[in-house]
């Protein structure tokens, strides 16, 4: 019982999420009421975090750990909900899914990542990623009058059971061999001879890399990413794969910490995979969204990049990507969510026609956004990158480095492209105007950040040194 | 003098202008002039500090003045800047170019002047950055950050193969330079150090020199631009609206020869030596091949790019024969090129503006009604050529003098292109300016008005002055170029005689 206070944030979320829900069930209409409700209990979960963010304590018998690397990651992912429920404006009430559900569902899924990313055990990391997967299931499909929003619900759950199936066998196999699922006990009795475990670990990373769409488990996500409602896209892009690079990182260094050389393979072979396709498949995309999608694997692929190092300079430089990774991502979905008429959401990149003349000032943060998700100096999205290739260089990967620039050079093609359609081309009808405090802080800040973040990049740096020194 | 951050404050002076001009309210017109005010002054301002910087410069000190630093990435880059006569010379450069550039460009661009300035300052900030950092990481950043103005430069203002162009010009130089990212890095983990002036007192690895040599060259052939990887350059040239061909030109493709001289010479001279041959080879095919490509042109802005590259040819082989002559041949030919080379842009320019056409039969007999113009046109044209009293003269004699000290075959070769140039310059002279006048809209063009005096006078004056007395410039140059070829000669010789 003493080690309660030690997961107030989960505690408080959880408490957050029922009382919510009552209200939902209890008021008619109460959609905005609970919206804000969500946003401020998320808000307020931020605080909480920072109250244990140095202590370092593993609890309940060994199998959950609060650490600067989790609370990192936790305030990462809490920062992710936030803006996700902010920027959408007003986008629920215009597409009809004002559910007070949703928001319900977002604090269910933001639990589920906080334990995957915490827990020290293969059950609690199950349940955290069940946690957050059935909740984005239902997610996926929360626009019932759209049948593309129910395909991409139901694509999204066959696929997500089997990879959960998947990843359960290899859990098993671990358990079978090493007689626990506790990760500390698991590294203790991994023996890299055993074919078993290895099996059991292929299983696992096949599991977890379905779930930040890791190339070639990766065919789920065009298809959902482009049906989901595109709130609940941004959702998906933000939150789910900052948690689930943060489970990968905890169960590779903890639990397969004896077994770095296997995994190391697997993980260059996914990372390559993840960037060359990534950057090769969004050139034919017309759609915005199937372009995030895209976009989404080929960062995904840098972040194992790091993790491919298998050191510690490898985990703090995939900490540094993901976190620039959520601020640009938040600055694209804002926009992507600007542009709308009379309540219908354009998708289709050619829509974005001479935006630079009727929008200046979002064509213009778009445009930033886009030269910093292809990587070009002095914007934040070049050092995410950089510090991926120096930890890369550091252990002397040169073909992963190299194979990783060359396939940015190939995803900067896609994303010129957006420009030139939005400077370079005659333009159209004018969206509706920006409205909304929320839309335009998120943004501001969010542009603001890419934009200084040359400033002061040791800021950032310092941190996620600090939690990657945490598996050492 | 030495307490005011004198280099920071004349890199960023750019940027305090664009602040401003994101600051301007208003309708149209009053949008467009102001803009073009405040631009004009501020580059003036920057042209006036490096004027200051000159004054304060010790000319009889070949190390690195005005050294500024300042820890920014812990542990890893250090914000730092600071000069030699090199550097200097390309700094006033910039300056000097860059208020020409906003004065070209404010009666010509109708269409959103206010983005074109910004642009346009943004491009200076990024350049004088180039020249003056001394941190390798620093160097990229600035080196890089450039693409995006000059992306949207094209793109949105240039001619009808905008888009192409736009896309080749930052895909090439992006795809250049990650090669250059990477060997910075390893250069990183080898020494311990990005501190420029370090690291050119280390020697870097000999097994891994040639692979980093290999990663700068990518990047600084395709600015320079060196064949066969030239192709963006005349895309881009020709659909740029002028000022932007005028960066291009006077400033843009110098960064590559900087770096050339500054990084490929100073920190690995052992590759330098064992790929100079290399360069001599893609220099030399550069020059004969792009100058004949030159004089089948029917586009007269094409016609000068392609001889652009022939003349930064001449620039890397003044670099790579390693001798003092030939090191301030090249430096004095990229001034003088970056001088002549946006005059001739300059001066497509004005009869673009009355002609809307670049094609070289739509001309003739131009000298009629444009007398004024005629007199302009004919000093850069034969200044591009080489003739004795301009400024083109001065660094192609000192370059072929280097080349012939190193080897005469060389030499030999390259001066077949100072022939070719002479044939393609004065035919297109001929063509446009000479001849009967086919065209009736000619007859009625009216000669240079007041503001393209402003603009093609500087050039004018300095293209004469540096060829009657390029004391001017090679004082300021030839201790630093001196301690560079010393430093590789000194270190040739070590190498004979080990042998």
């Amino acid at each position: 019982m003493i080690d309660f206070h030690n997961i107030y944030p989960e505690l408080f979320l959880m408490l957050a999420m029922l009382f919510l829900l009552l209200v939902g069930v209890f008021i008619k209409n109460s959609f905005t009421l609970i919206k804000k409700g969500t946003i401020l209990s998320l808000l307020l979960c931020i605080p909480i975090v920072y109250i244990n963010f140095d202590n370092q304590l593993l609890i309940f018998n060994n199998n959950y750990s609060i650490n600067f690397f989790s609370n990192f990651i936790k305030i990462i992912i809490l920062v992710a909900s936030v803006f996700s429920l902010i920027f959408a404006g007003q986008y629920f009430k215009r597409t009809n899914i004002d559910k007070f559900e949703y928001m319900i569902l977002v604090l269910s899924s933001t639990i589920g990542m906080f334990i995957m990313v915490s827990t020290n055990n293969l059950i609690g990391l199950y349940l955290g990623i069940e946690l957050q997967s059935l909740s984005l299931y239902v997610l996926a499909s929360i626009d019932r009058n759209s049948l593309k929003s129910s395909e991409s619900g139901v694509k999204y759950f066959v696929l997500g059971a089997l990879s959960s199936g998947l990843f359960l066998y290899g859990c098993s196999l671990i358990y079978g061999f090493t007689g626990s699922t506790n990760y500390l006990i698991i590294n203790e009795n991994f023996s890299i001879e055993n074919l078993g475990l290895i099996f059991g670990l292929v299983f696992i990373l096949v599991g977890l890399a379905f779930k930040i769409s890791a190339v070639p488990f990766h065919m789920w996500t065009p298809d959902v990413y482009e049906g989901s409602p595109t709130s609940v896209t941004a959702f998906f892009a933000l939150a789910p794969k900052v948690a689930g690079i943060g489970a990968f990182i905890q169960i590779l260094f903890i639990a397969f910490g004896t077994a770095i050389e296997e995994w190391k393979s697997i993980l260059i072979f996914i990372s390559i995979a993840s960037m060359v396709l990534g950057s090769v498949a969004a050139i034919g995309q017309t759609n915005i969204k199937r372009l995030m999608a895209y976009s989404s694997i080929s960062h995904v692929g840098y972040a194992l990049a790091g993790l491919a190092t298998g050191s510690f300079v490898g985990i703090s430089a995939t900490l540094t990507y993901m976190s620039i990774y959520v601020v640009m991502n938040i600055a694209a979905f804002t926009c992507i969510l600007f542009f709308s008429r009379d309540k219908i959401y354009y998708e289709d990149i050619r829509d974005l026609r001479g935006l630079s003349k009727n929008h200046p000032v979002v064509a213009a943060c778009f445009c930033l956004v886009l030269f910093s998700l292809a990587g070009i100096p002095p914007l934040a999205g070049f050092f995410a990158k950089f510090y991926i290739f120096k930890a890369l260089i550091e252990s002397e990967m040169y073909l992963l480095a190299i194979i990783g620039l060359i396939s940015s050079v190939i995803s900067a093609f896609y994303y010129l492209r957006i420009i030139k359609i939005m400077y370079f081309d005659k333009e159209v009808e004018k969206f509706d105007d920006m409205s909304g405090l929320g839309i335009k802080l998120s943004l501001a800040s969010s542009t603001l950040m890419i934009l200084l973040y040359f400033i002061v990049p040791s800021f950032l740096l310092n941190l996620t040194d600090i939690a990657s020194k945490v598996f050492s | 003098m030495s307490d005011i951050p004198i280099l920071s404050l004349i890199i960023f002076i750019p940027l305090i202008g664009v602040l401003f001009l994101l600051f301007i309210k208003g309708d149209k017109d009053f949008v467009d002039k102001t803009s073009g005010y405040v631009a004009q002054l501020t580059s003036i301002v920057t042209f006036l500090a490096s004027i200051l910087i000159l004054v304060n410069f010790n000319y009889k000190d070949p190390n690195f003045q005005f050294i500024e630093q300042h820890e920014w990435i812990v542990n890893f880059v250090n914000y730092k800047v600071g000069i030699d006569g090199i550097s200097l010379s390309f700094i006033l450069l910039t300056t000097f170019i860059t208020p020409i550039c906003i004065l070209a460009t404010i009666n010509s661009v109708k269409n959103r002047l206010r983005e074109f300035l910004i642009a346009l300052l943004l491009m200076e900030t990024m350049m004088i950055g180039v020249f003056c950092s001394l941190d390798l990481f620093i160097f990229y950043l600035f080196f890089e950050a450039g693409l995006i103005p000059m992306f949207l430069i094209i793109g949105i203002w240039g001619g009808e193969r905008r888009v192409y162009s736009a896309f080749k010009f930052f895909l090439y130089t992006l795809f250049g330079s990650i090669f250059m990212l990477i060997s910075v890095i390893y250069i990183y983990f080898d020494t311990g150090t990005l501190d420029v002036e370090k690291l050119l007192n280390i020697q870097i690895n000999k097994d891994y020199q040639k692979y980093l040599w290999l990663g700068f060259f990518a990047s600084f052939a395709v600015k320079t631009p060196m064949w066969p990887v030239h192709t963006w350059l005349p895309d881009a040239h020709v659909e740029a609206p002028t000022s932007g061909s005028v960066i291009l030109a006077a400033i843009l493709l110098k960064m590559a020869g900087y770096g050339f001289i500054r990084f490929s010479l100073g920190l690995f001279p052992d590759a330098s030596v064992y790929f100079a041959p290399l360069v001599f080879v893609l220099s030399i095919i550069a020059i004969i091949y792009t100058s004949l490509v030159a004089l089948v042109q029917k586009d007269m802005k094409k016609l000068i790019a392609y001889s652009s590259v022939a003349h930064m040819g001449f620039v890397t082989i003044g670099i790579f024969v390693f001798n003092k002559q030939g090191i301030e041949g090249s430096i004095f030919q990229m001034i003088s090129h970056g001088i002549i080379s946006s005059a001739l842009f300059l001066c497509v320019g004005v009869i673009y503006d009355r002609m809307h056409t670049r094609e070289i039969s739509k001309y003739g007999g131009v000298v009629n009604s444009m007398p004024k113009y005629a007199t302009m046109f004919m000093v850069f044209t034969l200044g591009s050529l080489g003739l004795p009293g301009t400024s083109g003269f001065i660094g192609e004699i000192l370059v072929l003098i280097g080349a012939f000290k190193f080897n005469y075959w060389i030499a030999f070769l390259a001066a077949i292109g100072v022939i070719l140039s002479a044939c393609y310059s004065l035919w297109l002279y001929r063509r446009v300016v000479f001849g009967e006048t086919k065209n009736e809209k000619i007859k009625s063009l009216s000669d240079l008005n007041a503001r393209e005096y402003l603009i093609l006078a500087p050039l004018f004056i300095m293209t004469l002055v540096l060829g009657f007395y390029p004391a001017l410039l090679l004082d300021l140059i030839s201790l630093s170029a001196e301690k560079v070829s010393e430093n590789m000669l000194n270190y040739i010789n070590l190498v004979s005689r080990i042998k």
